[in-house]
């Protein structure tokens, strides 16, 4: 009998997930990962993935499919990968995505190996992605068929033995199906909003973790202008992110927005909305699904950010996996430390991470 | 990977209702079910087979009936002898000190630490060995000054260790102060003769004998003043109100009486098990540990550390095998805090973080154990495997 763990979280996407496999007829198990949290103001706050209320839901709709369900204490490995590539980026002067680390390290490594020594055949998630195969039976990675629950972004650091051994049941869904079916199936769900906050911060703003765990990483220093003009002093580079206009503290006739972080010199640079955008964006660590690059150069779709839409690029592989996006339109919004994502249609082709121009 | 027939190696958390106990206890849920403090002859059948119970009891543990005070369970009797013990020594004018050790159960600690805490008791934690016992020489020196109360736990519930009671029972005596020992772990698996243990208190635990659960006793010894657990309607002789429940009792001394019975059968019978258990997982699985006594042992108690692992992870596997142990930092929320009796015995927090506990039963088989050393050692061989994996 085929063995499949699934990653629960309490929520109705994996809940659903479950529900599906355990229909399926496979012999399916929950488990969840205890994630580390800070325990910032004293209090002992739960990582926002696995509070206790959503443990205690995980574990009810385990009952109710008649599976079993373990909480597995992940906390050292996740503070120890996650976190502290957080922190380490952030001292490097960029913006990080934890959401790509996690599943690079935790998720689709750390928890998959957990699942595969207890002689499971797969993982599953409750991811709105989909896995397919090529002509050559090479795994591909598709959006979720919801393009507006689409998280292929976050799961594009995945590789072909991940893909082999991952499976995600909802998504060929569109998420109206899933709650249609979380009803089909009875399943008692509280139905809580999706925070945005990252996970481990435990409630707290993530300049305030910053200032908690890494107080080096924000030195004070100036602020110029794209010409060069002095303009004023700066808290720290961590507190800031491109294209942000408000809490500046600085006057002037015209908009100013945050166009680019020298980290080398510390300095916060200030321009104008039309300085903002640029056509080009260099791309460092590659990583292919397939394994490898489709040419030295293609034409895909390449998103910038979670929530952002793709758009049109001309990519060129540049030595040392390092990728030049060259897009057909400026684009506002280039963040150093943030993914880029390619796609060709709904495949994603892997991704990158945004350089310093 | 077949999900076997369930073999269970926790009945030091629980045991099973002997179906005789059943038997025994069911005529008073359904035909004598009366009040036993009513005076008609319904009730005075109820009374009656109280009456056997605590005479049953007394007679297996060498002391007067009048000695046994029903409670409902272990952490009750606890509660009842350490808190008796603070209001008995404020009202004679005794030392206002409670000694214990940093291994007792939950119950006997945390109502030590309330005293301490609410009614400005000193509290003096003996030191233990590696074992989790506790030394005369540590008793000696701690109790000079006097106390209210001495409190050493019998045979520990994590590391099975057996502690001298009569040793340490007679240090106490000679400097008059009371003597109290948690021996709910050993209910059922060692003789509990509370003159030779030289006992002034202690408490049992039905559901560790095959008994039902929700039902323990306190023995006290005659003429021992202590403050009631609960106040009310006088039940038990002022020392613990509340309506006698009869089936629960009557099970309890049936349980017990079974268990003293048949005491040289299961205690050969554990403790060939326990041998086999405790060989088996030492040479089959590498980089384990026996902790606890090896030969002042419960016969049913087998734990272990396992080198560099989380005890969780391994209980996960175990289970998904249908094998059900227990460990000190067993933890559903992924958030194990390390066993404090470990840490207080001298482990450091990584490897009170992968201690295992099995403990066997009547119904323990060869083939369990057999099967019990074979899945942990393939699951702790995959686990390592797991771990030595760049994260």
């Amino acid at each position: 009998m085929t063995r499949v763990v699934v990653a629960m979280s309490g929520g109705v996407d994996s809940s659903v997930a479950a529900a599906l496999l355990v229909d399926a007829g496979y012999d399916v198990l929950g488990m969840m990962m205890r994630l580390w949290s800070d325990d910032a103001a004293g209090g002992a706050q739960h990582n926002r993935c696995c509070q206790p209320a959503q443990m205690q839901d995980a574990r009810r709709i385990a009952d109710q499919l008649g599976i079993p369900f373990y909480v597995l204490d992940s906390q050292a490995v996740f503070r120890r990968t996650v976190v502290q590539a957080f922190i380490d980026v952030h001292r490097a002067g960029a913006t990080p995505n934890p959401c790509l680390t996690c599943n690079r390290q935790i998720r689709f490594d750390w928890l998959l190996r957990n699942a595969l020594a207890l002689d499971a055949d797969y993982l599953a998630t409750g991811h709105y992605a989909r896995i397919s195969h090529d002509d050559s039976g090479a795994y591909l990675l598709r959006r979720g068929l919801d393009r507006h629950k689409d998280q292929s972004y976050v799961l594009s650091v995945m590789n072909q033995w991940q893909l082999e051994r991952v499976l995600f049941p909802i998504g060929e869904l569109p998420k109206s199906h899933v709650r249609e079916l979380a009803a089909k199936y009875g399943l008692d769900l509280a139905g809580k909003k999706d925070s945005q906050d990252l996970c481990f911060l435990g409630g707290q703003d993530y300049r305030a973790f910053l200032r908690r765990h890494a107080a080096d990483v924000l030195q004070p220093g100036p602020i110029v202008s794209v010409q060069g003009e002095t303009l004023g002093k700066h808290t720290g580079l961590a507190n800031y992110t491109i294209g942000q206009r408000k809490g500046l503290g600085i006057s002037a006739n015209t908009a100013l927005y945050v166009v680019d972080m020298v980290h080398d010199s510390n300095t916060l640079v200030l321009g104008r909305r039309d300085e903002l955008g640029s056509r080009r964006m260099r791309v460092c660590d590659a990583h292919w699904v397939s394994g490898k690059p489709p040419l030295p150069a293609f034409r895909a779709e390449v998103q910038i950010r979670y929530r952002a839409r793709s758009q049109p690029a001309a990519v060129e592989l540049r030595p040392g996996g390092e990728l030049c996006v060259r897009f057909d339109e400026a684009q506002q919004g280039i963040t150093p430390g943030q993914a880029a994502v390619l796609y060709q249609g709904d495949v994603c082709l892997g991704g990158g991470i945004i350089a310093k121009s | 990977m077949e999900r076997a027939a369930g073999i269970y190696l926790d009945y030091a958390a629980s045991t099973p209702l002997d179906a005789r106990v059943l038997e025994a206890m069911t005529p008073y849920f359904l035909r004598d079910f009366a009040n036993p403090s009513s005076g008609h002859r319904p009730g005075r059948a109820a009374a009656r087979a109280i009456d056997d119970a605590r005479a049953t009891i007394a007679g297996l543990l060498n002391c007067q009936p009048q000695e046994i005070i029903f409670t409902s369970g272990g952490t009750e009797s606890d509660n009842l002898a350490l808190r008796g013990a603070a209001w008995r020594a404020k009202q004679l004018g005794l030392p206002a000190r409670i000694i214990t050790t940093p291994v007792e159960h939950s119950a006997v600690l945390q109502t030590a630490q309330q005293l301490r805490e609410r009614m400005n008791f000193e509290l003096t934690l003996l030191p233990v060995n590696r074992a989790g016992q506790v030394e005369a020489d540590a008793l000696e020196a701690a109790s000079a000054g006097g106390a209210a109360i001495v409190s050493v736990i019998y045979a520990n519930n994590e590391l099975g260790s057996l502690n001298d009671l009569p040793t340490l029972a007679g240090i106490a005596r000679e400097r008059g102060i009371l003597f109290h020992s948690d021996a709910v772990q050993a209910g059922g698996q060692l003789a509990l003769d509370v003159q030779a243990l030289g006992l002034d208190m202690l408490s049992l635990a039905a559901h560790k004998f095959y008994g039902p659960k929700g039902v323990g006793f306190l023995f006290a010894r005659d003429g021992l003043e202590l403050a009631p657990a609960q106040t009310g309607g006088g039940q038990e002789k002022g020392r613990r109100a509340g309506t006698v429940n009869t089936p629960l009792i009557v099970g309890m001394a049936t349980a017990l009486a079974l268990a003293h019975q048949e005491l040289p059968q299961r205690r050969a019978h554990l403790q060939t098990l326990r041998e086999q258990l405790i060989e088996g997982v030492l040479r089959q699985v590498p980089g384990t540990e026996l902790t606890g006594a090896r030969e002042q042992r419960l016969p049913a108690h087998a734990s272990f550390i396992v080198d560099g692992l989380d005890a969780n992870r391994i209980l996960m596997h175990l289970d998904m095998q249908g094998i059900a142990a227990s460990s000190g930092s067993a933890c559903s929320t992924g958030d194990p805090s390390p066993s404090a009796i470990l840490l207080a015995a001298g482990y450091s927090r990584e490897q009170a973080l992968s201690s295992l506990r099995f403990s066997l039963g009547m119904h323990s088989s060869a083939a369990q154990v057999d099967r019990v050393v074979a899945v942990l050692a393939a699951s702790v061989r995959k686990l390592r495997q797991l771990q030595a994996l760049p994260a």
